[in-house]
């Protein structure tokens, strides 16, 4: 899978990392949905840290649709209402 | 409402469909995009000059206020050793109040650094896309049929369209913080204008707009610190008598 960390550009993550992705997704919808910030921005952290970490950055002349987009590293609580709503950015 | 993640995706794939429907001739669409493509990351070029241009301004300011601090520093010094201790306060007080600024424009021009770096980085990745993309583009041309092309050029335009999407969003994000910037350097030469941290000798006596000022700003404890450390330093300082100033007096 593609994911694309908006204003870092795009990793290819396998599938057991799609999984772990996707767990702290939902984390971040709940916390974002029970209105705890503080839990918001740790699920969101370590979902981009998993991400960076994991992922194999698809080369600058490689030409890719992203499958997932994540909002850029400086997200705020209330901008990431939106994204992180219903099934996040990951569908279930 | 779409977050800024699922706006993009959207705004992506509306553009480019857009830009299929409306082309007969998929060349033609092809360089229809890449024309685009290229204009974008003139924009992007653009866009990173101007947080250049707005952190050399801001820089300058810092320099300027640096300088301001070691003059009025001095100042109060020659004051105190004088036995005038009201100028020192004043003098104390004003550099209290640049030293504030100067923290935040310090600040502010290390932001504008980072969001320099990344959107560097940014263009680095859409040239590489776009320039991938030319290639790719010579390709379709020569070798598929007009409805095979038409999904690869969907596939490739799509591609470097969420390249686009992105750095403009950035681009809009590094422009909002050089605005707040902006302003933020406006007030601090707005200060600078009414002389705040000017030569105090210039003044002349008395209270006037930005003694008021200084005072509403509530420096007044760390004044009152600095106040006695220099009397400490320069020893006991109220029992010379109250003479004059020296070098640059104007009064």
């Amino acid at each position: 899978m593609i994911v694309r960390i908006m204003g870092e550009g795009q990793y290819r993550l396998s599938d057991g990392v799609v999984e772990r992705v996707n767990e702290l997704d939902n984390a971040a919808v709940s916390a974002v949905s029970g209105d705890n910030e503080d839990g918001f921005h740790e699920a969101f952290e370590e979902m981009l840290q998993l991400i960076r970490a994991e992922g194999e950055h698809v080369a600058d002349d490689e030409i890719e649709n992203s499958d997932v987009i994540v909002p850029p590293a400086d997200t705020s609580f209330r901008e990431a209402t939106a994204d992180f709503s219903g099934d996040g950015l990951i569908p279930d | 409402m779409a977050g800024m993640a699922g706006r993009m995706s959207t705004v992506v794939k509306a553009k480019i469909s857009k830009l299929l429907d409306r082309a007969e001739d998929p060349g033609e669409t092809l360089d229809y995009s890449y024309t685009k493509q290229l204009e974008s990351l003139q924009q992007v070029k653009k866009g990173i000059a101007d947080v250049v241009t707005a952190k050399k301004r801001l820089g300058m300011q810092a320099q300027k206020l640096e300088q301001s601090v070691v003059k009025l520093d001095t100042q109060a010094r020659q004051a105190l050793a004088a036995g005038n201790e009201e100028l020192a306060r004043t003098a104390l007080e004003r550099k209290q109040l640049a030293q504030t600024e100067l923290q935040g424009l310090d600040q502010q021009v290390a932001e504008l650094q980072a969001q320099q770096e990344k959107l560097t980085e940014s263009e680095k990745r859409l040239r590489g896309k776009i320039e991938a993309f030319r290639t790719k583009k010579e390709v379709i041309k020569a070798q598929y049929s007009a409805a095979d092309a038409q999904v690869r050029i969907s596939e490739a335009a799509t591609g470097v369209g969420e390249e686009m999407a992105d750095v403009g969003l950035a681009m809009q994000r590094a422009v909002d913080k050089t605005e707040d910037m902006k302003a933020r350097a406006s007030a601090v030469e707005e200060l600078e204008a009414a002389g705040t941290f000017e030569d105090l000798t210039m003044l002349g006596e008395g209270k006037d707009d930005i003694d008021r000022e200084l005072a509403e700003l509530g420096a007044g404890g760390a004044v009152d610190d600095e106040m006695a450390k220099l009397k400490a330093e320069l020893g006991s300082g109220s029992a010379k008598p109250k003479g004059e100033l020296g070098a640059g007096e104007q009064a």
